[in-house]
Formats: structure tokens, sequence, C-alpha cells
């Protein structure tokens, strides 16, 4: 049985205001070539500007992985032929990164692991050909977004290991805002190496698979990756260094080029820009930026905010979700009702198909008025949900929308009490077993009064007058 | 030839501005007098129609009152790798003989700014890679003094129109020794300025760290008036610095008391006698009226052309790269997929000396060599820069030729490559130093072809070259009359 050993290449597009080298708007999507200007299309006599923010979410990254930052770092030029890299070379750093070393922490069934990171260093990102109709076309609209390129050591060693880690470090570049880690945009993709070897022996040959943007393709190209180096090994094959491509309808491997035929990058220092320098303050300042991580929030949740872990961990989860909790609690002083509603209705709503993210369409404020509305009985929680439709996404104030939609539940023990009768009259039966003793029935009968008032009563009132109408009967 | 154009730029700036001559008239003078020297084939395009829009709003400026800037619509000409939009920019090339940039570069928005009429764009060697201006898609530039004769390059153009006075100044560029060569054979001054006192935006790279824009006149202090206008700190040059000087043009010659260096490299046996003689003439000149001469030595000399030609081929080689006949440019698309689109592409649009460049280039900085070559050079530059500090720690300026020779036949030195690389022993060090170096006129050889004086100087420190130098030019009454 071989042991499949892993080291992870991830990039990470930086969601600074601006590209890296130039002043365009960084962007997904928009209509092609109309976030580029002469300096990222690559128009000869061009200069790059460096945008510092992005140097700054690049360490601040280092720093929340436990880098060690460098006081000096450059910048190089990695040559080659590509029509999506308009200057035929991409400006990266080679020898002198701007974070060396670190770990990350992740949890996989319960257990803290950890995985080494090599380096972090900065780079751009390059367009995007169109190939349609025969023809191919090239958008530069992504060429100059700020990418960050984190490398592991070969710590992981299987597909759950691998997924787990991302889950975590996309958390973390989340929580530290430096990136919207939305791998169906490709903000986030990453390079699997993976090289399998007896227990005991020294690492085997590694294959490069690139490009993976999601986990689902990170885990299946795994484990293809990993039976079909085992096939060879066990037929008697040698494995070769190779560069990989992963279809990920097909859910097949294959070699894109081999070791012979890998680029000679000739990399060489970029005279047009000067080298970052950075004093101890600015990484001091830096550090200070760093807005607190799950780890802290989960001690807030459970110590301050009451809250059970099992609760806190789902909350944590997702920046946006534990974003929504905190400022729904501040105004909102019931956390626990809070959380209970998050992690059954805003979850329940926000998820996307095909998606690991949740979309979150409401304000902490919002979400705060609606738990007033359904705590202080002005609505019942059945229809607290046409509420939330109402104010997804829009401009609509909760109060708002319960008035438009008449949502706004009976409290009027009047009016109330003759839907009563009318309900016990209409089931006598039902109303005979209670009077035998039958508590169970009464759920029932408040069940019909719901209906029959279309969900607009207020269900403790209604359960009350059910109770003082058959005792007195 | 309208005589008001062998005014110095200076005194055309004076004489527009206090209305003895409008900027359109000497505009129209200047287009004249280029359709006159077509033969020397100096210009790759000529702007009348935009020159002469800026030289009326020059003029309406005065009329009104207001201030036509610096350069108060006076002709000038630009090198054709500095970027002008709307105007094609060729570099000399097949490859980019159609492209029109949608942008000016930083010095030609100042040139605007400044209110100069840009008459046109200089013939130059493909991609500034030459000493003779021959290796041109549009065909050589011609010695305006002597046809036989090359007009130095790679600024070639530049230096021969402001020798012809076709116009008053013209914009160079300076990698390894392109302004000023080509000043020395002409006849005129030519300054490569500080590496990063001149933004390089918008011009079209050659090797980005040796790269300098910087002015040609036909005086020192022409020069000086442009480097007024060319140095400043550029937002979007991220290596240039804000200028030390607030003026330069309003220097004093001065030469007593300078100290000047003479490394004995300078002046090896095998040097031609003609060179030998004007300069040592010169060196007498300057110590006569008070200079004090010391002499010095520079061991890394001759280890500066290889280095040179290391480290510029490998920036060209990369950044000559987007050049791919994918977004701009020439494009054969004859052959089958994006490989042949690359290969009919460059092989096609680019000259020999380009390629040669591209090649050497690559060869330096790829896996095997990279340590060998690339690596090796980079470690000799910090020798060689530190010993020109050295050097002129305990003088003002250096002192020496700036070219071997004076301007050599046209068509000699083609078959020869190295030879012509030889042209530039003077002046690469310069460039690697990331120096000021002047080069200014100092006389002629046995056939009346002129000969050049270089004066290298401390970083920023162009108002000492532009004290001596006009010193220089006071006593000899300069050269530069045509």
């Amino acid at each position: 049985m071989y042991e499949m050993t892993l080291g992870l290449e991830i990039h990470c597009e930086l969601k600074t205001e601006s590209k890296i080298f130039c002043g365009c708007r960084n962007e997904f999507g928009g209509e092609p070539n109309t976030h580029c200007c002469p300096v990222c299309s690559g128009f000869p006599g061009v200069m790059p500007v460096l945008n510092e923010k992005a140097v700054e979410y690049t360490v601040r990254t280092g720093l929340a992985l436990n880098c060690e930052i460098s006081r000096y770092s450059k910048w190089d030029r990695k040559n080659y032929f590509y029509p999506d890299l308009p200057k035929a070379w991409q400006t990266s750093q080679y020898d002198l990164p701007l974070c060396k070393g670190g770990f990350v922490e992740y949890e996989l069934d319960g257990k803290i692991k950890t995985v080494r990171i090599n380096r972090i260093h900065l780079e751009e990102d390059a367009g995007k050909l169109l190939h349609e109709g025969g023809v191919s076309r090239i958008d530069y609209n992504r060429s100059g977004v700020p990418l960050m390129e984190i490398v592991t050591e070969p710590d992981l060693h299987s597909e759950a290991e691998a997924v787990a880690f991302l889950d975590g470090l996309k958390s973390v570049l989340k929580y530290i805002g430096v990136s919207d880690v939305k791998m169906q945009e490709g903000s986030l993709r990453c390079d699997v190496n993976l090289s399998v070897a007896k227990p005991g022996q020294k690492l085997g040959t590694r294959t490069e698979t690139k490009n993976l943007n999601s986990f689902s393709a990170v885990k299946r190209s795994i484990l293809f990756e990993y039976d079909r180096q085992c096939g060879v090994l066990n037929a008697g094959g040698t494995i070769t260094q190779e560069t990989r491509r992963w279809d990920d309808n097909k859910s097949v491997g294959y070699s894109m080029r081999g070791k012979e035929d890998a680029h000679d990058y000739r990399y060489f220092p970029e005279p047009d820009l000067m080298p970052v320098v950075l004093s101890g303050e600015k990484i001091e300042e830096i550090r200070k930026a760093i807005p607190r991580l799950k780890k802290e929030r989960i001690a807030i949740y459970t110590e301050k905010l009451g809250l059970p872990l099992y609760d806190a961990r789902i909350l944590t989860a997702d920046k946006d979700i534990a974003d929504l909790f905190e400022g729904t609690a501040a105004v909102f002083k019931n956390p626990k009702k809070a959380s209970n509603y998050i992690m059954s209705e805003i979850m329940r709503k926000g998820k996307r198909e095909g998606s690991e993210d949740v979309e979150i369409g409401v304000s902490p404020a919002a979400l705060a008025e609606i738990l007033t509305l359904i705590d202080s009985g002005v609505i019942s929680l059945a229809a607290s949900k046409d509420v939330l439709d109402a104010v997804w996404n829009g401009a609509e104030s909760p109060l708002a929308a319960v008035e438009r939609l008449g949502l706004r539940q009976n409290s009027d023990s009047g009016e109330l009490e003759s839907a009563v009768k009318e309900v016990i009259a209409a089931n006598a039966s039902a109303a005979e077993q209670y009077k035998a003793g039958n508590q169970k029935v009464a759920a029932f009968l408040v069940g019909q009064v719901m209906k029959a008032t279309k969900g607009k009563s207020n269900p403790k009132l209604v359960g009350e007058l059910i109770e003082k109408l058959l005792k007195t009967n | 030839m309208n005589n008001l154009l062998q005014m110095p730029l200076t005194e055309a700036v004076k004489a527009v501005k206090s209305k003895k001559v409008s900027a359109v008239e000497l505009t129209r003078a200047s287009l004249g007098r280029i359709a006159e020297c077509k033969e020397l084939n100096n210009f790759i395009t000529v702007c009348a129609e935009s020159a002469l829009a800026a030289a009326a709003e020059a003029d309406k400026k005065i009329a009104l009152g207001g201030d036509p800037g610096p350069l108060a619509g006076v002709p000038v000409a630009v090198k054709d790798n500095i970027s002008t939009k709307g105007i094609r920019t060729t570099c000399a090339s097949k490859f980019l003989q159609n492209y029109v940039p949608p942008f000016d570069a930083s010095v030609v928005t100042a040139l605007r700014n400044a209110g100069a009429s840009i008459v046109g764009k200089t013939n130059m060697d493909e991609f500034a890679m030459g000493s003779g201006s021959e290796n041109s898609y549009f065909g050589a530039v011609k010695n305006f003094r002597e046809r036989s004769r090359v007009a130095g390059g790679s600024s070639g153009g530049s230096a021969n129109a402001v020798a012809a006075c076709e116009v008053f100044a013209a914009l160079g560029s300076d990698t390894g020794g392109s302004i000023r060569q080509p000043a020395a054979y002409c006849g005129v001054a030519g300054l490569k300025p500080t590496y990063s006192l001149v933004s390089r935006y918008g011009l079209i790279a050659f090797a980005s760290s040796l790269d300098q824009i910087g002015p040609l006149g036909r005086t020192v202090r022409d020069c000086a008036l442009m480097l007024d206008v060319l140095a400043f700190a550029d937002p979007r040059d991220s290596t240039s610095v804000p200028r030390p000087q607030k003026t330069y043009s309003d220097f004093v010659p001065r030469v007593k008391g300078k100290r000047i260096g003479i490394a004995k490299e300078f002046f090896p046996d095998t040097l031609n006698a003609d060179v030998r003689k004007r300069l040592n003439a010169a060196v007498a000149a300057l110590e006569g009226a008070g200079a004090v001469v010391k002499e010095t030595s520079i061991k890394s000399f001759n280890a500066a052309l290889a280095t040179y030609y290391v480290l510029s081929s490998a920036e060209a080689a990369s950044n000559l790269a987007r050049f791919d006949g994918i977004k701009y440019g020439y494009s054969d698309r004859s052959g089958d997929g994006l490989t042949d689109i690359y290969f009919k592409s460059r092989t096609g649009g680019f000259g020999d000396e380009v390629k040669r460049r591209i090649m050497t280039g690559n060869y330096v900085l790829s896996s095997g060599y990279y340590d060998a070559y690339y690596l090796k050079a980079s470690k000799v530059r910090t020798l060689i820069k530190r010993e020109y500090e050295d050097a002129l720690r305990d003088c003002d300026a250096l002192i020496c030729p700036t070219a071997p020779s004076s301007a050599f036949k046209a068509g000699k030195k083609t078959s020869d490559h190295t030879q012509v690389y030889l042209e530039d022993v003077y002046t690469v060090p310069v460039n690697i130093a990331g120096l000021p170096a002047l080069s200014v006129p100092c006389g002629t050889d046995g056939g009346g072809m002129p000969i050049g004086m270089q004066l290298i100087g401390k970083a920023f420190d162009e108002k000492n070259l532009f004290e001596l130098a006009g010193a220089f030019e006071e006593i000899t009454g300069g050269n530069a009359d045509v």
C-alpha cells in the first residue's frame, strides 16, 4: 500500500481596489477589456507602479500564517510567451519573497493538524483567453490583478487533509479581509504536487496538477492521480516528473508537459521596480490591523455571549456569517435566539447550489429588527420567512414589509376567540378528546386555528384560548 | 536655409517671447529645412500640422501677454522610440512601422506643456541598437557634414537634425552612448543625464536599467534649458527622483579650480592620433584656464564592454518579448497556430542586429549559463560603479574621448559587429555606473569631421558638467557652427 504525500501551491487574488501595477479597477467580471489600460495590457514604453496595498495584504497574510516577514524583498521577471501575458513576462518574486516559513493549523475529524508554509510571494495575474467558434480572444480585465502565491511544505497525506487544510486556509484569508476566496470566480486556485511511496521509504517522483478551482476538483484529482501513480508502480513502471491538467467534466487528469519541455523562465530582477523595504514599525502596524480570527471569535461567543460551542463553530465557519451574527447580537440582546435564527433561516436561504459559500442578503440591523418583531409577538416565526424574503438584497425595512404584506399577527383576543370557537365546533371529536384529558390534540387544534387565520394568529394566545374555552365548557 | 534656424535654442526662445519672430515662422522654417534635408533621412515622421498648431498656440499666448512656457513654440524633434500620442512611434523597426501609441511619454507631455512645437520623430538604429543609425527599417541616416559617413547612433537622426539646423534641439535616448556618440559625430552637444533624473515612462525600453532620455543641442546651455523641462519626479516611473537643482539653464561657466580626472586607461597607445591630439589640446586649454588636472585610473575600463553587452542584451530580450505578433505591430499569420505567429512575426519583423541581441540576451539568462554570464556581469557592474564613484571622489569630472574616432564610413562596419561594439568603449561604463555625462565638440580631425570630448560627472551633478563644458565652449568659441 502506497502512502501519498501532497504539497499545495495556492494562488489567491487579493481584493485591493486597484490592480497591482496600475490604477485600473480590480473587479471580477465586466465586459472584456473594460478594466485595462496601456500598463496592464503591456503597451510599449509603459512602466509599473506598485500598489502598496497588495504588499500590505500579503504581509498581513504572512503574519496570520505565522511567517517571517522579509525586511527586503524584490521583484523578478518570469519570462515566457503566452497571449494572456501581455508583456511576455510575469512580474513575480523569485529568490526574495515577502514572507518565508510559517504554518497553518486546521481541523480534521476533531483533531488539530499542522501544515508548514514554505513561502508566500506576490505577483500579477494574467489575462484570460476566450475560445469561441474557432476564434480565440483575449480579455485583459484580469491582467495585473494582484495574485498571492502560498506554497506549502509536503505535509499533507490524504485528499481529506488537503481539503480540510484548504478550508481552514480559506477561512483565515477571508477573516483577515485580503481576498474574497471565491473559487468559482477563480479568486482562489490551487496546484497539487503529489507523490507516492511505501511507508518509511523516501518520497517518490512528484507530478503537479495545475489550476484546480473547487474543493471537489482538488479531492477528485488527488484520488485520480494517486490511483494512477499506484497503478504505474504496481505494473512495474516508474513515475515521470510532469505537469498535468485536470478535466473536471470528465473527471480525468492528463499530462500537459514533461520535465524536458519545462519552461526556462529566465528569471532576472525587474529593473523598473524598486525593491520592497519594510521597517519593523510598518510590519507592526500591519499586524495591529489584522481583524480577529476564528479562534478568538469562538472564545468570545462561548465565554462572553454564552453560546454553546456547537453554535460558535457553525457561526464562525464563514466570516460573513460571523460578522452578521456579531452585528445582530450587538442590537438584539438575545445571542442564542440570534444564533438559532442564523443557523436555520439565514444559512438555508443563503446557501447556493454548487458553492461552498453562503450569500448574505440581509444587514445585521435588519436581522435584529426581524428578531425583535418575532420576539415582541408582532409577527410569527412562520411569517418572518416572508419578511426575510421581502428584505433580502433589497432596500425595504422589515417593518415596512410586514405592513405591506399584512403579516402583523392577530393578538386581539375577542377576534381570535370567535375563530377558536369556530375551529372547536368544526372539530368536535378532537375537542372531546382534549376534554377527556388528551393534551396532544391541543397542537392539532392550534394548527387548525393558524390555518384558518392564514398564519396571522399568535399561536401562544391561541393555545391559551383553547384551554380556556374547553375547560369552561 | 533661413538664418533664423542657426540661433541657439535659448536665443530662439527669447526671440519668440520678445515677438522678434513668431513661433509659427520658426516652425515653418524648420519644416522647410527638414524638406530640404530629406536626403539625410533624419526623420521617420514629420508632423507639420500638430507642430504648427503648437507654435500658433504659443504665439497666441504671447500676443495675449501670457506665458508660452520655457520652449515658447520653438521647433524640436523627438527620437522615434519615445511614445507620442496619435503620432506613430516606430523604433525604426518594421515591427512597429504602423504603431500609433495611445499615450504620450512623460517627457513628451513635458515638452508640450513647455510649449514646444514637436516637428517630427527622428530616425535611429532599430530599437536603439547600433552605433551608426544604419540599422533602420527606414534606411540609414547620412552625416550632414559628409554624406558618405554615418551620423552615429542610435540617436543619429536627432543629432544630425540638430547639427543641420533642422530643429533647435532634440530628444535622444542613451543606453550605452546613443546620445553622446552621435553628438560627437555630428559636432553637437549631448547629455546623458544621471539614471533616474529623467522619466522613462513612454520610452520604448531597450535595457531598462541603463536607458535614459536626454537632450541634444548646439550649445551646452541649450542642453541645460532642455533639462529644465525634462527633469522631474514622475509618478508613472517608480525609478525617477526629484531633481536636485531648481534650474540648470542659469549655470555660470566656470573652470577655475575645477578638478579634472584623466584615467590612463582612457588613452591607450592604439588611440586614434587625431582624437588624442584634440583631447590633449582641450585638457591643456582647461588647465590653462585654471582647472586642476589629476591622473587617475579605472582598472575595470576594459571589462565594461562585455558587462554592458551581457546586461543590456538580457534586458532587451525580455523587453522585446512583448512584440509577439498578437496585440499590435507586425503580425504574420500565414502559418499554422500560435507558435507560428510568434516565430514568423518575430523572424519577419525584427532586423538582424535586434535578433542578435535577443539571442544573446536569452542565452545569458538561460538555465545553466545564468551564473557564468548574467550573474557575473551584475557583480562586475557593482565593481565598475564603485570604481567610477571612487575616481570622482577626488575630482569634479572625468574627461575622455566620447568615441575612439570620428564618424566612420557608412556601410563600413555593418559587416563586423564586434568592431561596431568597440565604438561604445568610452560611453558604456557611464550607463553601467548610472552617472551623467556630456559630450561636447572639441575640434575636428584631418578630414574635417568633428571629435567629441566626454565629461563624466558625479550622480546628479549635471550642473557642474554644464559649468565646465560651458567654460570650455567659451574658450574654444564652440565649433558647432554650421
